[in-house]
């Protein structure tokens, strides 16, 4: 077999996986939304899903973590090797890696279906999961580290073959997206190693809520970058090809990256504002970091769009904002993915509220917040990863897609369902209304929530819809068409390209340095302080 | 012989510091007016207020004894505790025009206190004392909610803060 059809392989394995849990997060999460409107569906779905929050971890798990995670360790390493044009490093190391990532998620599975962790996404302690929970998600984390082995090997090898040339853009920003992930994965490694899964076994009897949340948090908020990144390396280095367009400015794209590596760590305190025993003066450091990293997406914001106009401009498009008609709409892949940076504009600047500290203090924990990761991670990533499906997936099986007006129809029905579910939320927040709890048996509804909490079910069943005609459609190229399609990946040009980027954008070793620096100095203090005075006398508890 | 790598003023170049500077001067003012909203208007988040242990909150002072105590003209002082699925006390009455200063734990998993009406909103952690201040000026009742999911009946756990008309 051919290293290109191995990898294809691989890149499927991980597909499947990713789609599996899509399909489930989207099931439970419909569930969710019509029990906001009053329509309970619990007791009917009880042999399976518990209750509520039994559903709620399972969305909030198989989407968040592994929908997007399985779908970036096959596809990003895809595209790397391409752009290199050198087989993967190691094709064993790369389906050792697969199996372990997929049997730690088993073993993680098994309780969290079974009820046994029903402790949301961010699974904070003193709520006590099963012990298999947190050692098979540590055996995901550790899956994404022999990825980023792979790559780097991989990097290094092209590197001895082409001496003196810069590496291509896509390869790059793969590269710098699996070490930015890698460094900040270690917070969460160390809560799982040091913390949660001694403390779940048994061999010690006490944890500490607050330690616990630092460390989540020093991984939970660049996890957004890690899944994001993936959706920018196609919308820099894809998307403007399949626009007909060139892409801007390779240097500030490889800017943009490294500042991403640089600066998405040091600034989780900003999910820790409403936090006590955290002192105030951290959190301010870590909100102007949080402002800091605004920049890098900028920067992003500029060079996509601009890379779009020249696309839409070499399609006929005129004048300064009309060349957007112009973009090929009638291509799933584009729309989905323009759609989706359209609706992202909007969760960056709902993200800016949140850093914002004075005004977290409306939003924190509110409605807002999975409003808010609706339109990040529900849109932005999800719907930008379902756009390069619809070229993935055919390249993968050699199939045409089965049909691009039914998946052109998802596209617009998830933008229109998620602009109902989210606006609604989002002002459901602004009311005050908790999120992650199960309104529709409290004895709380406020009068000014009722005429909003219909849209939520409203736009859940819309997103379902969607989501369900995307399966469909995916199903139906695999299985009923008969068109061929080509193999392999087309990467936009650079109108101003590697050459114009000076050495330094091309390393990576100062910037990691860099990162190290600022992470040390934006939590080494706190952290110190921290482990030298936690007494670990909070004991474990089962309250579902 | 000029430097392959050296970057001719293209127009690429020009439009990207067109971008650049605003793109710095943007956030950088964001942050202005966050300062001064934080300091100006003396918005304040939690921050250390020391440490109680979880399963000696009933025996550890101030935490023996929960409840609504006037600790000047217009100022109040409510001792809470957090335990699944109630607050302790889960009704407070003050007078309209009240300052009033929140001292709370949690006696078992991390809960929450959002008053959105009041703009308080605080976690309230196993293991840590969380102290925040606001004020209740207008009369009515005032909903608060615990806002982090905390076990099977987190939905039933809610309370009110009562503000009578100031005699």
């Amino acid at each position: 077999m051919t290293a290109t059809a191995t990898l294809g392989r691989l890149t499927g394995a991980y597909l499947t996986v990713a789609l599996l849990a899509l399909l489930g997060g989207v099931v439970t999460g419909l569930a969710q939304g019509l029990e906001q409107a009053g329509i309970n569906l619990y007791p009917a779905l009880a042999p399976v899903v518990k209750s509520y929050y039994h559903g709620l971890s399972l969305h909030g798990v198989l989407n968040a973590l592994v929908w997007t995670t399985f779908f970036i360790c096959g596809f990003v390493p895809f595209v790397a090797v391409q752009a290199f044009g050198v087989p993967l490093a190691s094709p064993r190391l790369g389906w050792l890696t697969f199996w372990l990532m997929t049997g730690g998620l088993t073993l993680a599975a098994i309780p969290l279906v079974g009820n046994a962790a029903t402790v949301m996404f961010t699974f904070y302690p003193p709520l006590k999961a099963h012990w298999a929970f947190y050692v098979g998600l540590t055996l995901v984390v550790v899956g994404t580290w022999l990825v980023t082995l792979n790559l780097a090997l991989t990097w290094r090898a092209w590197r001895r073959a082409h001496p003196g040339e810069r590496t291509p853009l896509p390869a790059f920003m793969a590269v710098v997206t699996f070490s930015m992930w890698t460094l900040a994965s270690l917070g969460l490694a160390a809560e799982m190693l040091f913390m949660t899964i001694p403390w779940s076994l048994g061999l010690v009897s006490g944890t500490d809520a607050l330690l616990a949340r630092v460390l989540f948090w020093f991984t939970g908020h660049p996890i957004v970058y890690f899944w994001l990144l993936p959706a920018y390396i196609s919308w820099y280095t894809l998307v403007p090809r399949q626009a007909g367009g060139r892409l801007f400015s390779d240097p500030l794209a490889r800017a943009s990256f490294l500042l991403f590596l640089v600066l998405s760590t040091p600034l989780g305190f900003h999910h820790q504002y409403t936090d006590p025993g955290i002192h105030e003066g951290w959190k301010f450091v870590h909100a102007f970091l949080t402002f800091a990293v605004f920049f890098p997406s900028l920067l992003t914001f500029f060079n996509v769009v601009a890379s779009l106009e020249s696309g839409a401009r070499a399609r006929g498009g005129r004048g300064w904002v009309a060349w957007f008609a112009r973009l090929p709409w009638g291509d799933p892949s584009v729309a989905a993915q323009v759609l989706a940076m359209l609706l992202f504009a909007f969760g960056g600047i709902g993200g800016l509220i949140n850093a914002s500290a004075s005004l977290n203090l409306l939003v924190h924990n509110t409605a807002w917040i999975p409003g808010h990761l609706h339109l990040t991670v529900g849109t932005a990533v999800t719907l930008s990863f379902m756009g390069i499906t619809y070229w993935l997936v055919p390249a993968l099986c050699g199939r045409a897609l089965w049909s691009r007006r039914l998946a052109l129809g998802q596209v617009w029905l998830w933008v229109g369902g998620m602009v109902i579910f989210s606006n609604a939320l989002h002002r459901l927040g602004l009311m005050g209304m908790p999120r992650r709890t199960m309104i529709g048996a409290s004895a709380y509804v406020q009068p000014e929530w009722k005429p909003l909490l219909p849209l939520v079910a409203v736009g859940g069943t819309i997103l379902t819809l969607s989501a369900l005609l995307y399966f469909a459609n995916l199903i139906l190229t695999l299985t009923a068409s008969r068109a061929p399609h080509p193999a392999g990946v087309a990467f936009a040009e650079a109108m101003s390209g590697a050459d114009h980027a000076p050495a330094v954008f091309d390393r990576l070793r100062p910037w990691l340095v860099l990162a190290v620096v600022l992470i040390v100095l934006a939590y080494g203090p706190s952290l110190v302080q921290l482990i030298a005075t936690t007494p670990f006398d909070t004991p474990g508890l089962r309250v579902w | 012989m000029s430097d392959p790598h050296r970057r001719p003023p293209t127009t690429v170049y020009l439009y990207e510091l067109a971008w650049i500077l605003p793109s710095i001067a943007i956030p950088i003012g964001m942050l202005a007016a966050l300062t001064v909203t934080a300091f100006g208007a003396g918005i304040h988040l939690p921050s250390a207020a020391g440490r109680v242990s979880p399963t000696q909150v009933a025996q550890t002072a101030p935490f023996a004894n929960p409840g609504v105590r006037q600790t000047g003209p217009g100022r109040y002082e409510v001792v809470m505790t957090s335990q699944i699925w109630t607050f302790a006390p889960n009704e407070i009455r003050v007078p309209a025009g009240s300052t009033v200063t929140f001292i709370a734990t949690s006696k078992d998993v991390v809960h929450g206190l959002l008053i959105p009406r009041a703009r308080l909103n605080v976690m309230l952690l196993p293991g840590q004392v969380t102290r925040v201040t606001t004020r209740f000026d207008r009369p009515g009742e005032y909903p608060m909610f615990c806002h982090e999911y905390c076990g099977i009946a987190h939905h039933t756990m809610w309370g009110k803060v009562i503000v009578e008309p100031a005699s």
